[in-house]
């Protein structure tokens, strides 16, 4: 293979790969606080992407200025959905959990589909299909800002989470809910706080993708598989991980789509994502179990 | 719950029976073919998932293997419907076997198990989708040849009873397992590994039968649906929807119940029906309150539909023994 080709779809790779991440960070760090796995969170990447283009489409907002609406707006409907529908519903069961936000995926996907049919849309935005020479090769500029941003969100998830209060109260539920329990720490509080920033992670990402993807009701599907992948390669709960998880997965699935054609790329992730649950649950970061 | 009494299965199988004696409508035929189809593939959930504690979110993987399996056989190699229907639920058990065997050693559990489950059943929609062997995105059309020799049926009530005979050996599976000494192995595991396996269950093993069975029924509704509707293709085989549905059947009408799958598909083809009849073909809202009615179940009845019936009993005894004692 010439390194004409090879070395785009690993660059290419790369970019779509601090997406991927993006996505992971806010699964990793509900998984890490909650120890559940939320099925919903690839439908809440679908209803962000249906409002960044809506809120494009209607009221002409720029996806990266929409980004400052949706954000807090879905940290608080993730708060909202932890306290008022997951938690008193599942009754504290780790099997509810799963069925109550694998119910709430199906509810909000067929909700979108039902809404807005399963037409395929794109918004279409002047500095869509912008590039920068680099080495030879052209670079999109708004994968350029999603790699940006998503590094930049890490990096702010990270210091919130080492340097705030809050920060702290949410590691210590993720260590030992009782005893941050008897220390004052309000648990059912921290877990929809922390359902909160994994929603708000789903919007930052879905105002990034925006410019470069398109939206339909299924789309989350893509995702939400490749960001489970992410989070297990990167060791469930570790932010770190998600991030360079999400960097691997990325270029995994562009040198698989190089090698094996477009429609068996996600194939590579899948049966990656297989082969560590398999043999590796930990994750390739993580700490053995 | 009442165990060992085949009775009630006779009963409600020989009433089912009746029906296409006294309805003659296809519409109510059809409608009552995809609720037991529905049954059957919940039936296979149940058996993991139910009794066994597994939750699975990929039976799509065995309903489609042995949808593929009985459809490919007979375009392909020329075979006889009805071997090809028994080889395709022979190769839906072996693939139950398969991933029960990559997996379990490995001691996934809970949403581990969830989510390795419903990636198989996504590498093989993908697969295919783009495999020339199973029509890639055409799918496979089968020839119309009506007849009992072709395993297909011109009549509905046929084509019910057939179903329903498939089912009937279901619930006597599952029955008979639920009075086994498997059975109380396959509970004991779902209450607690650790203590099964102190007191001499293999847990690996025990599971893996639990999955083979549970294949075998998911996949044989596959190869019923081949041959009534006489296509398939990968969205259908291999799509998220009967996994969703198969789980829905068996958490609604009740898990780890013999009855539970039958009652659940029942309510959730009705409530499918009624939210085609309010919007008409707007796709979507269906799904939609299957998800709805899924977390409601979750929330305020977690034994499911039957499992109300045996709160009430439950709640009737207290009463009982209560009143028993105020009087004495």
């Amino acid at each position: 293979m010439q390194l004409s080709i090879l070395f785009p779809a690993v660059v290419n790779g790369i970019l779509n790969g601090a997406l991927y991440a993006l996505v992971a960070l806010g699964l990793t760090l509900v998984y890490g606080v909650l120890h559940i796995i939320n099925f919903a969170h690839g439908a809440l990447l679908t209803a962000a992407l249906f409002a960044a283009f809506y809120l494009h489409r209607i009221f002409g907002l720029d996806p990266y200025i929409a980004l400052l609406v949706l954000t807090p707006a879905f940290f608080l409907v993730g708060y909202a959905l932890q306290r008022v529908v997951i938690g008193p519903l599942s009754h504290g069961d780790d099997s509810n959990i799963l069925l109550v936000t694998l119910g709430l995926a199906v509810i909000i996907e067929n909700g979108l589909l039902f809404a807005f049919r399963g037409d395929t849309r794109t918004v279409d935005l002047p500095y869509s299909f912008a590039v920068v020479p680099f080495a030879g090769m052209f670079i999109s500029v708004p994968r350029l800002v999603g790699f940006g941003g998503a590094v930049a969100v890490a990096a702010l998830l990270w210091l919130l989470l080492t340097l705030t209060d809050t920060g702290k109260a949410i590691r210590a539920v993720a260590k030992e809910k009782l005893g941050a329990q008897l220390s004052g720490i309000d648990v059912p509080h921290i877990y929809a706080l922390t359902f909160g920033l994994g929603a708000a992670c789903v919007a930052v990402a879905a105002c990034l993708l925006i410019p470069t993807y398109y939206v339909n009701p299924h789309v989350g599907n893509a995702f939400v598989l490749v960001a489970f992948t992410t989070v297990v390669l990167g060791g469930m709960g570790s932010i770190p991980g998600a991030l360079i998880g999400g960097l691997f997965v990325g270029l995994i699935e562009s040198l698989c789509g190089l090698y094996l054609g477009e429609s068996l790329g996600q194939i590579g992730i899948f049966l990656m994502f297989i082969l560590v649950l398999l043999f590796r649950p930990s994750g390739l970061l993580g700490a053995r179990a | 719950m009442n165990r060992g009494g085949f009775l009630p299965i006779a009963v409600v199988l020989a009433a089912l029976a009746c029906v296409p004696l006294v309805v003659h409508s296809d519409v109510v035929l059809n409608f009552l073919v995809t609720a037991l189809l529905l049954t059957l593939a919940g039936q296979g959930w149940n058996v993991l998932g139910g009794y066994g504690g597994q939750y699975s979110f990929g039976h799509a993987a065995f309903f489609g293997t042995g949808a593929y399996a009985t459809a490919i056989l007979q375009t392909r190699y020329g075979l006889n419907a009805w071997p090809a229907f028994a080889l395709g639920i022979a190769a839906g058990a072996a693939m139950g076997a398969a991933i029960g065997a990559l997996t379990f050693p490995s001691r996934l559990r809970g949403s581990y198990f969830a989510l390795v489950t419903l990636a198989f059943a996504e590498v093989f929609r993908i697969l295919a989708s783009v495999a020339p062997v199973t029509g890639a995105g055409v799918g496979i059309l089968i020839k119309l040849d009506p007849g009992i020799h072709a395993l297909q049926f011109s009549s509905r009530a046929v084509s019910y009873w057939f179903i329903l005979s498939l089912v009937a050996a279901a619930l006597v599976v599952t029955r008979l397992i639920e009075g086994s000494r498997f059975g109380a192995w396959l509970v004991a595991v779902r209450e607690g590994e650790a203590a099964a396996q102190a007191l001499g269950v293999d847990p690996t093993r025990v599971k893996l039968a639990a999955m083979t069975v549970s294949a075998a029924f998911t996949a044989a509704a596959g190869c019923f649906y081949v041959q009534y509707f006489l296509f398939i293709d990968a969205p259908i085989a291999y799509g998220p929807w009967i996994s969703v549905e198969a789980l829905l059947a068996s958490i609604i009408g009740g898990v780890g119940t013999v009855f539970g799958p039958l009652l659940g598909a029942l309510m959730v083809k009705t409530l499918g029906e009624a939210a085609k009849l309010i919007t008409g073909d707007a796709p979507g809202l269906d799904l939609m309150l299957y998800g709805l009615v899924l977390i409601l179940v979750v929330g305020i009845a977690p034994r499911g539909v039957a499992g109300i019936g045996v709160r009430c009993r439950e709640w009737l005894a207290r009463r009982h023994i209560r009143t028993g004692g105020s009087t004495a």
